[in-house]
């Protein structure tokens, strides 16, 4: 390849992923911090309080940004698996495996949140409707994905497996999605639509967005920050990870 | 909203979203504590074992 052109398959292997990933951590997580701040003083302070729901409804701003997280995470997640499965590359699966404790996380707050929502507004902490089951089999898939991944000594193995199980269970991605439009839930509709646009008010999307963009940067800080420790353990006998410096220190 | 107890209260409404935004804030702060605890761990352990490494060399 033309070393004029940037070499994407250059950052394939951990040697130099791991630098890079410690560069990219720390401005991801503070761009988190500023944004979820934004996003919480708009939560609020700013957006207003709602004519049905009253301040009830204020949970929306980390539910939905939540939700979106723990289904966009797994797509992430399908993503590499496939990039892994193709190539064989070792970073795709160490991303994989980075990335499913922080969805795994996000889907427990998104049916946390849901839960508390619920119960003022339907009158229950929960109830087996289409969106809310296929978000809890998700939860599960995020966990059946770390367990699977862990129970398997050679990693080499445990990556392949990992990913075709990843794979497998993307189907529930567009079930999710669609739950509300397939079957009749007590789900509402989303409230987000790029078809007819927003049935929110201008300052509650982006409040919502904000806050959205907030996870996101923190879910980049988290993996990145998750890959490096997974990186160290798996490549430990390799010469490159014998030659970082955070390891040459006396007192480490 | 006019007061701290008004805010507080979140006009009835205060179990249902300080327990979801409660939540989310313990969970997003205790995520980067354990990964940094999980990063020290794993270069205190690594470390060791480079240096056994090299000391059976010798």
């Amino acid at each position: 390849m033309s070393n004029r052109l940037f070499n994407w398959f250059k950052f394939s292997s951990p040697a130099t992923f791991y630098p890079l990933a410690g560069r990219i951590s720390p401005w991801a997580a503070w761009i988190a911090v500023i944004l979820i701040g934004i996003g919480l003083y708009l939560s609020f302070f700013v957006a207003p309080t709602d004519y049905k729901q009253g301040e009830g409804y204020r949970i929306i701003f980390i539910h939905v940004p939540a939700a979106w997280m723990s289904m966009f995470i797994y797509l992430v997640m399908a993503f590499w698996s496939i990039l892994g499965l193709m190539f064989n590359t070792r970073v795709s699966a160490m991303m994989t495996q980075a990335l499913a404790p922080t969805g795994a996380m996000f889907t427990f707050l998104a049916l946390w949140t849901g839960a508390f929502w619920g119960k003022p507004m339907w009158g229950a902490w929960w109830v087996w409707d289409a969106r809310l089951t296929s978000e809890l089999i998700l939860l599960f898939l995020y966990i059946g994905y770390i367990a699977l991944h862990s129970s398997i000594d050679d990693n080499r193995r445990a990556d392949r497996a990992g990913a075709i199980l990843v794979l497998v269970g993307v189907i529930n991605i567009p079930i999710i999605y669609y739950s509300v439009e397939w079957w009749n839930t007590l789900h509402q509709g989303s409230s987000v639509n790029f078809k007819q646009g927003s049935s929110m008010t201008m300052i509650m999307l982006w409040t919502m967005l904000i806050m959205a963009l907030g996870f996101w940067a923190y879910s980049i800080a988290t993996a990145m920050s998750r890959v490096r420790s997974i990186m160290l353990e798996r490549e430990r006998d390799t010469n490159w990870v014998s030659k970082l410096p955070e390891l040459k220190s006396p007192n480490t | 909203m006019t007061n701290i107890t008004d805010f507080f209260n979140m006009g009835g409404y205060a179990l249902y979203v300080w327990g979801s935004f409660g939540m989310t804030a313990i969970m997003m702060i205790a995520e980067p504590i354990l990964l940094r605890s999980r990063r020290k761990a794993v270069l205190r352990r690594v470390a060791r074992m480079i240096r056994m490494n090299t000391e059976g060399k010798q």
